[in-house]
């Protein structure tokens, strides 16, 4: 079978379609590599711009001011395509856990008690640390999702259980934080997403915690695959059953 | 200039080599890695022009924000077109791939 597809795929290129392709994304390539070399280097750059306002941010590490308070949109909306993403996973199916408990082995199981307090407090350093060097929400909350991904893959048996009610509230505290604190520049009569100026410091530091709790909740049920057990009962399971009746 | 100018033409091969295997291949699991390594080569060239000025002073730090934010939510975007595979396979009974649907023999495949 093996010999069959391969054979299949070197009579691939002969197709006429797929070397026009071959060809225009080679063109294309070659085109976007002209365009970039044709850039002049000393033209741009917002360094100078971000570093002239760097003191209004309430933030000393200008990847973090960039991040949360002069492209505050660009993030808000990458908080809220993260959520959007959790819930069409959650729409689509229920998270996959095998249907016996399987018996975790005990190197497995001491090596995620070691490591998963240790990855939330780096997660937790890593935030805090956002405000000063490099770090974040973001590094923080991908940290936060490995935690979770160790813990999915040890399949400890608490996991299956799990209730959907803190998972969702856990899921919509970062969103909701910085959309609350978005919203009110607006109330106190300023435009979207400015901060009053003394306490921007604290504020972009507490979504910045809200957010990374978030993102690696996010993450983390996005590997799992799925809503919890408990999740929607009762008015998924007919249809549910109905199609696969139908299916039979 | 030279590693910077090394970066960028790497980053827009990626780009070149992933839309291909997006255009030519008919699996659905390969179309999600050709997104996927488009997806990389676009980071890396941002970084790359974040490196840019150096000569200048400072690196610039939009192009990073940009970044950061796009690797997670790449990885999201990726995770929710997998359930979506997968989900196109359940449901439609037969295998994802037009060739594999072709010659039969996708199943043992799996």
């Amino acid at each position: 079978m093996i010999i069959k597809s391969r054979r299949k795929n070197k009579r691939r290129p002969f197709d006429p379609i797929l070397l026009l392709v071959l060809l225009l994304t080679i063109g294309l390539t070659a085109l976007l590599i002209k365009a970039n070399y044709t850039i002049p280097v000393t033209s741009f750059g917002l360094a100078a711009e971000v570093a002239r306002f760097q003191p209004r941010s309430g933030v000393e590490s200008p990847v973090t001011a960039v991040l949360l308070n002069f492209r505050g949109y660009d993030t808000l909306l990458e908080v809220m395509i993260l959520l959007i993403a959790v819930i069409g996973v959650w729409s689509l199916t229920k998270a996959p856990f095998p249907q016996k408990a399987v018996k975790t082995s005990p190197v497995q199981l001491a090596v995620v008690r070691l490591l998963a307090p240790l990855m939330c407090l780096v997660a937790a350093y890593l935030v805090w640390q956002g405000s000063h060097l490099a770090g974040g929400a973001f590094q923080g909350g991908a940290i936060l999702g490995g935690a979770g991904v160790l813990l999915l893959v040890a399949e400890l048996p608490w996991l299956r259980t799990i209730h959907s009610r803190p998972l969702r509230i856990g899921l919509l505290i970062g969103p909701l934080f910085f959309l609350g604190v978005a919203l009110l520049g607006i109330i106190n009569g300023r435009e979207l997403l400015t901060y009053p100026g003394k306490w921007s410091g604290s504020l972009l530091l507490l979504i910045e915690s809200t957010c990374a709790v978030s993102i690696g909740l996010t993450l983390a049920s996005l590997f799992a695959g799925g809503r919890p057990a408990d999740d929607l009962i009762g008015q998924t399971k007919t249809p549910a059953c109905n199609r696969e009746q139908k299916r039979c | 200039m030279l590693t910077n100018n090394l970066y960028n033409l790497c980053g827009l091969l990626l780009f070149g080599m992933g839309l291909f295997a997006l255009f030519a291949c008919s699996h659905l699991l390969r179309k999600i890695l050709a997104v996927n390594i488009m997806s990389s080569g676009v980071f890396l060239v941002l970084i790359a022009t974040a490196y840019r000025p150096l000569g200048a002073g400072e690196i610039d730090p939009v192009p990073h924000a940009m970044v950061l934010t796009g690797i997670v939510v790449s990885v999201s975007v990726t995770a929710l077109a997998l359930i979506l595979a997968c989900r196109v396979q359940e449901t439609s009974n037969h295998s994802l791939s037009q060739s594999e649907r072709n010659t039969n023999d996708g199943d043992s495949e799996e």
